[in-house]
C-alpha cells in the first residue's frame, strides 16, 4: 500500500521532472500557482458532488479540486423510469466524467474507504491518501436490508430495487418486457424520508402506460409503506383518466400500510411478497427498501441515530465533525427533499460557501430551488417546486411562503402535456449543468 | 500516483459567465449569483438553454424580463410552473436578476429546422412581426428574442397569444390576427422554422 500525499507527489513530480515535455504537459494549469491550502477532495460524483466540483472550479480556479468517484460512468435515475416504461434507452441516462474533467477537476475513480477527519485526509481502496483543506461527502443513500428476511444486495440483482440507476435499471426494464400478458408488477414503496418521494409512483404509472400498450391484461400493484405519498391527488387523477384506477379492470392497484401492516420479507424463490396481512404472488418484484445515508457517511462518523447526515444549515458543514460538508441525499437538509435538483442547488451553494471560506471570508445568504417533475403517460406530467431560503433563527431551511406548490389539479391537458416537454427540457440541462 | 497527467492542460475553458463578476456577499440578501445560479437547473448554463422546450433567458432586456416576472407573480401571465417559482423572490431579488441576465449573451442552440419552412417563415416574418421584432427577431428590446429561441416555446406561446391565454397589446393583435387569417397554422410553422434556423 503507497500512501502518498496527493500534494507531496504533485510537487516531487514537478521537481524530479524538469523536462520540457513534461513541464509543457503542465502549462496553464492553476494547480501549479495555487497558494497553499485550497485543496478539496469530493467523495461521489452524482448531481450533488459534480455540481459542487464544476461550481468550485468556475468560481475559483486557484482551487484545487479532486473528486472520488467509484464508477467510470454515471447512470442519472431521473428519467430512469422511462427507461423501466420503454420510453428511452439505457445509453440516454449515462453520462461520463469527461466534462468535469476539462473543467480542470481531477477525477479518481476508486472507492473511500474511510476519512480521517482529525488529520483531514481520504483514504481510498486502490491504496491512496489525499489530503484536504475542505472535504465535501456526497455519497447519495444505502439501503436498510436488514428490515426485510429474504432481501439482500445479492437478491437485489435479480429482485431489483433499481433506486441507483444502472445495471438493475435494465433487469427491471428487460424484467417487465418479457413478463407474460396478465402478469403483475408488485411495486414496493418505502418508508420515509426516500429519494424521491414521487418516484414510486412515477414508476408504477409508466410501467402501466408501458403495459396498456402491450400487456393490457396486465396491471401494477404498489404495495406501500406509508398510508399517503408524494402529489397523491395528481397521481390518482391521472391513474383515474389512463388506468382505470378504482375499477374492476384497473391497471395500477395501491395498498397503504394501513391495509397491509409491515412488509416483512420476500420469497424470492417464489416471488412473493409477504406482509403481516397480505401475500402477494407477482411475476415481477421491484422491492425498494428503506433507507440511509450511503456507506462511508457512517464510517467517518457524519451520521446520527436517524441514519443521515445532520448539518449546519448555513454552510452544509457536518456538526458531527468540521471541515467536511455533506450534501445531497445523505444529508438533513429539513424542508428540502432528497432529489437531484436539490442536489444541484446545495452543490451550487456549498461551492460558493466553500470558496469563501477557504477565502477567509464570510459565506453570504444562500437561495435554492427545487423542482421534480413526474410523467404519468405519454402526454401527462406534473411538478412540484419551491424557493427555499435558510431561517436562521428556526435553524431551517424552507419553502418560500406563497411560492412553489403543486401543478393545478384542474390545469388543462395541453399544460400536462407542455410539462412532458418541459421535464424534458430540464433533464438536459442539469445534466449539462451538473456534469458538463 | 502521477495523476495530474490525467488533467488536460486547456483549463480556460468553463468561466461561467453567471460568476465573472464579484460575488457580493451580504448579511441581508443572497447575491444575485446565488439567486440566479439555480435557475440553470431549467433555462441551462448561462442562461442558455438546450432545449427541447425551455426557453433561454440570457440576453433578456431588464424591463421584459420584469415585466415576465412581474406578469408571472400576479398570475396575469400564465405558464406551467413560472408563477410558483416568480414567487420565490423579492422585488429587490428580481431587479437584481434583471440586470445579470441582461448582460449576458443569449446564447443559440443547434435546432432541428426546415431550411425551405424557414425561408418561407423569414419572408411573413418581415411583412408581419419585423416591424416589432426587429433584426429578424433577434433584437429584444422590451419584447424578448424571437431568433434563436427554442421552437416549441415559440409555439406555446404563439398558441398563447391566439387563445388569449397570455394578452396582447392592441397593434401587436392586428397584425397575429391578419397574420393568422392570412396564412394560417402553415404560416405560424414557418415563421417558428425561421426563428429556430438562426445561429
Ligand atoms: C427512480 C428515480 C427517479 C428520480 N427522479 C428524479 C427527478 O425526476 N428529479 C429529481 O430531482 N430527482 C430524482 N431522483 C432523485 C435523484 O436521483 C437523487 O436525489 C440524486 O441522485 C441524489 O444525488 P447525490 O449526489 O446525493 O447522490 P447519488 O446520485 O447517489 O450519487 C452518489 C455518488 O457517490 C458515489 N459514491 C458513494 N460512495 C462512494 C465512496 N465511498 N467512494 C467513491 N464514490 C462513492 C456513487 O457511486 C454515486 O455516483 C430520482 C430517483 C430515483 C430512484
Ligand atoms: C422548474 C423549471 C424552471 C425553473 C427552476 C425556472 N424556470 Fe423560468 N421558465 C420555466 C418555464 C417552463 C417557462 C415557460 C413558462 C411556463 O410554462 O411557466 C419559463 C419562463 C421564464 C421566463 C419567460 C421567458 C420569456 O422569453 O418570456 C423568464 C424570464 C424566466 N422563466 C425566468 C426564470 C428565472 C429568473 C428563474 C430562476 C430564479 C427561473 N426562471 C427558474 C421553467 C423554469
Ligand atoms: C406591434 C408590435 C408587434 C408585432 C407586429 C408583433 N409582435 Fe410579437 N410581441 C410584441 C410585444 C410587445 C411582445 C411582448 C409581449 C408581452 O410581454 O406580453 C411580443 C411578444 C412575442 C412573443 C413572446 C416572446 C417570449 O419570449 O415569450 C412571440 C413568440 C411573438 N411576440 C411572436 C410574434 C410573431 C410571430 C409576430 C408576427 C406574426 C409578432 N410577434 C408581431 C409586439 C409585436
Amino acid at each position: 500500500m503507497t500512501k502518498v500525499n496527493q500534494n507531496v507527489s504533485r510537487r516531487s513530480f514537478m521537481q524530479l521532472s524538469g523536462g520540457a515535455a513534461a513541464a509543457s504537459a503542465l502549462i496553464g494549469l492553476p494547480t501549479i500557482a495555487r497558494g497553499a491550502g485550497k485543496d478539496v477532495v469530493i467523495v461521489g460524483g452524482g448531481p450533488a458532488g459534480a455540481t459542487a466540483a464544476r461550481y468550485l472550479r468556475m468560481i475559483d480556479p486557484s482551487v484545487k479540486v479532486t473528486l472520488i468517484e467509484a464508477n467510470a460512468t454515471y447512470h442519472t435515475c431521473f428519467m430512469s423510469n422511462e427507461v423501466i416504461g420503454d420510453l428511452r434507452t439505457m445509453e440516454s441516462i449515462s453520462t461520463t466524467y469527461d466534462g468535469l474533467k476539462s473543467a480542470g477537476v481531477n477525477v479518481v475513480q476508486d472507492m473511500v474507504t474511510s476519512i480521517d477527519t482529525k488529520a483531514k485526509k481520504v483514504m481510498t481502496k486502490g491504496g491512496n491518501t489525499y489530503s484536504y483543506e475542505r472535504c465535501i461527502v456526497a455519497p447519495g443513500i444505502d439501503f436498510k436490508y436488514e428490515l426485510t428476511d429474504g432481501y439482500d444486495a445479492k437478491t437485489a440483482e435479480t429482485i431489483t430495487h433499481a433506486w441507483k440507476a444502472g445495471p438493475q435499471t435494465a433487469t427491471l426494464a428487460k424484467q417487465v418486457k418479457a413478463m407474460d400478458d396478465g402478469g403483475v408488477v408488485c411495486i414496493v414503496a418505502p418508508p420515509n424520508p426516500f429519494r424521491c418521494p414521487p418516484g414510486p409512483y412515477e414508476r408504477a404509472s409508466l410501467i402501466a402506460n408501458y403495459m396498456k400498450k402491450h400487456k393490457p391484461k396486465s396491471k401494477v400493484i404498489i404495495f406501500d409503506s406509508k398510508d399517503k405519498f408524494s402529489k397523491q391527488g395528481l397521481f390518482t387523477q391521472a391513474w383515474k383518466k389512463f388506468y382505470g384506477f378504482g375499477t374492476d379492470n384497473a391497471m395500477i392497484e395501491w395498498m397503504p400500510a394501513a391495509k397491509l401492516g409491515k412488509i416483512n420479507a420476500i420469497h424470492a424463490k417464489d416471488m412473493v411478497v409477504e406482509t403481516d396481512f397480505e401475500q402477494l404472488k407477482a411475476a415481477v418484484i421491484n422491492f425498494i427498501p428503506a433507507q440511509k445515508a450511503g456507506k462511508i457517511a457512517f464510517a467517518a462518523g457524519l451520521t446520527d441515530k436517524s441514519g443521515w447526515c445532520p448539518v449546519k444549515k448555513l454552510t452544509f458543514e457536518s456538526s458531527m465533525v468540521p471541515n467536511v460538508h455533506v450534501l445531497g441525499d445523505a444529508s438533513i437538509a429539513t424542508k428540502m427533499p432528497k432529489s437531484g435538483y436539490s442536489a444541484n442547488s446545495q452543490g451550487k451553494w456549498v461551492a460558493q460557501a466553500v470558496v469563501a471560506l477557504l477565502n477567509g471570508k464570510q459565506p453570504g445568504v444562500p437561495s435554492f430551488v427545487n423542482t421534480c417533475y413526474s410523467r404519468a403517460a405519454d402526454d401527462w406530467a406534473f411538478s412540484v417546486a419551491a424557493v427555499y431560503k435558510l431561517n436562521m433563527e428556526k435553524n431551517l431551511i424552507g419553502g418560500v411562503k406563497g411560492a412553489g406548490g403543486l401543478s393545478p389539479m384542474d390545469a388543462s391537458a395541453e399544460d400536462r402535456k407542455r410539462e412532458v416537454a418541459y421535464g424534458h427540457s430540464w433533464y438536459n440541462n442539469i445534466k449539462k449543468d451538473i456534469w458538463g | 500516483m502521477l495523476r495530474i497527467k490525467s488533467i488536460p492542460a486547456a483549463l480556460a475553458v468553463g468561466v461561467l459567465a453567471i460568476f465573472t463578476s464579484i460575488n457580493t456577499a451580504s448579511a441581508e440578501m443572497a447575491s444575485v449569483q446565488t439567486l440566479a445560479s439555480p435557475c440553470a437547473g431549467c433555462h441551462g448554463v448561462n442562461g442558455v438553454s438546450v432545449g427541447p422546450a425551455t426557453p433561454s433567458i440570457a440576453g433578456l432586456t431588464e424591463a421584459y424580463f420584469l415585466d415576465s416576472m412581474a406578469t408571472y407573480k400576479s398570475g396575469k401571465r400564465k405558464g406551467t410552473i413560472m408563477s410558483r417559482i416568480a414567487k420565490g423572490y423579492t422585488d429587490e431579488e428580481t431587479k437584481a436578476m434583471a440586470k445579470l441576465f441582461a448582460s449576458m449573451k443569449f446564447g443559440r442552440t443547434t435546432q432541428m429546422s426546415d431550411a425551405g419552412l424557414a425561408a418561407k417563415g423569414k419572408e411573413l416574418h418581415a411583412e408581419f412581426c419585423d416591424s416589432c421584432h426587429e433584426q429578424d427577431g433577434r433584437k429584444a428590446d422590451g419584447i424578448g428574442v424571437l431568433g434563436g429561441q427554442i421552437a416549441a416555446y415559440l409555439d406555446y406561446t404563439i398558441a398563447d397569444f391566439y387563445s388569449g391565454v397570455r394578452t396582447m397589446e392592441k397593434r401587436k393583435a392586428q397584425k397575429m390576427n391578419a397574420f393568422k387569417a392570412e396564412h394560417g397554422a402553415d404560416g405560424i410553422k414557418a415563421v417558428v422554422q425561421f426563428y429556430a434556423s438562426q445561429k
